[in-house]
């Protein structure tokens, strides 16, 4: 009796304490929406973390891109070519990328090389007793140490996604065209015949926004409600990697479905 | 680093990420087709569209004169409506005639449009008379087969 009264009880402890930590962060996000105005009249902070999460993540976007191309171009040949239709390979890799590939893998990434810094740099920040001391001076820390870092990730996010889905499809011609030897004009004539800039370019820098957004406040959340111990830092940057990629993929979904469904 | 050097290195990025979008917009997509021209708008009923759809090419003599700007049904006639962005500096006579045709056999269906001979202009507004549909390949195999399989009754006999 008592092992079942345990299991009810767990069950419910853990639908409260997700509503708790949903109800914490949608608080955290309001906060952070209604500090923006003020925080970004100081551009040069969300200059800085811009500089910190975009252009230090680009080498590994850049390099994901390139093979995540040439392996569509590689794996789209083998399949096309069945159906003798191989010049389609151009149109295959540029919508997959532009309108997946990009967005989500992107953010994969950028939850692992960004999300994980800015967790680990808050978690830290809070078990030194920097964030308590900003209080004590009178900085407000969501202003001055969150803001700024979730704008970076907001706006690096989608340039990264765009950096990820050029790289890609020069990825795919390199494989197609100069390895495979499918002719370059069919390549890109096909894909400009079937990719539309608002529907597909468009919705894919709008997703990856969105991806943006929610990678980079998860990430702060996880930092800002960090246990101020080493351990308690591991385990937040940990989720902060789950949960994210998790997020993103859920958030995918949902996103396809209201986007091209028509 | 100093504030303008890291300025400079986000200017780098943003610059990439400018370029990314207008490869993709430019190179990948098909912003390259938009045509800011001023156009004007005709209408045409078809019996059947096929595969048409929106933004497909309007056609004559191969050159791209216009786009399909939309595609209803006309609920008086039975009919597809289709309407036509024509740009303006290609004018055709009023009796010009409008069919869907396939380029290649199994690629994306456009509008041929065939010059007729009237004086007068199609303008704003106005409907194309004479318009042929879509060829549908499944009609076509089963008039083929309809018509051989009468051929060999007839021989037989």
């Amino acid at each position: 009796m008592s092992g079942l009264y345990k299991a009810i009880a767990a069950l419910g402890g853990w639908l409260t304490g997700s509503i708790y930590q949903l109800g914490a962060i949608t608080r955290l996000f309001a906060s952070i929406l209604a500090q923006s105005g003020a925080a970004l009249r100081r551009p040069g902070l969300v200059s800085q973390q811009i500089h910190f999460i975009g252009n230090y993540s680009l080498v590994i976007i850049a390099v994901s891109g390139l093979f995540v191309g040439f392996v569509l171009g590689l794996q789209g040949y083998y399949t096309l070519n069945r159906y003798g239709s191989e010049e389609a390979l151009g149109l295959l890799v540029a919508l997959s990328l532009t309108r997946e590939l990009g967005p989500v893998v992107t953010a994969l990434l950028f939850a692992g090389r960004a999300g994980t810094s800015l967790t680990a740099e808050i978690g830290l920040m809070k078990a030194g007793e920097q964030l308590a001391a900003m209080e004590v001076m009178a900085v407000d820390p969501v202003r001055r140490v969150l803001v700024p870092r979730f704008w970076g990730g907001a706006i690096a996010m989608p340039i990264l996604a765009a950096v990820f889905s050029m790289v890609g499809i020069l990825g795919g011609w390199i494989v197609g065209v100069l390895l495979i030897g499918i002719d370059a004009g069919v390549f890109w004539s096909q894909m400009q015949n079937g990719v539309d800039v608002f529907k597909d370019v468009g919705n894919g820098v709008l997703k990856s926004f969105v991806f943006g957004v929610a990678v980079t406040l998860i990430a702060l959340f996880e930092g800002w409600n960090a246990r101020a111990t080493p351990e308690g830092v591991a385990r937040a940057t940990t989720r902060t990697v789950v949960s994210g990629a998790l997020v993103v993929l859920g958030l995918d979904f949902l996103l396809t479905a209201l986007m091209f469904s028509n | 680093m100093t504030r303008e050097k890291t300025d400079f290195w986000v200017g780098l990025f943003v610059l990439l990420g400018l370029i990314a979008l207008v490869f993709l917009a430019l190179r990948a997509g098909n912003l390259s087709s938009f045509s800011f021209a001023p156009t004007y708008q005709v209408q045409a009923h078809f019996d059947n569209l096929g595969g048409l759809k929106q933004r497909a090419p309007v056609k004559s003599s191969g050159v791209v004169v216009g786009r399909v700007a939309g595609i209803g049904f006309d609920n008086q006639r039975y009919q597809a409506v289709v309407t036509l962005d024509l740009e303006q500096n290609y004018e055709f006579p009023a009796d010009s005639s409008a069919s869907i045709l396939t380029s290649g056999l199994l690629g994306e269906q456009y509008i041929g449009l065939t010059p007729g001979g009237d004086e007068k202009m199609l303008a704003q507004g106005s409907t194309i008379q004479y318009t042929q549909s879509a060829v549908v390949l499944e009609e076509l195999i089963s008039k083929f087969l309809y018509s051989s399989a009468d051929k060999e009754g007839t021989a037989s006999e």
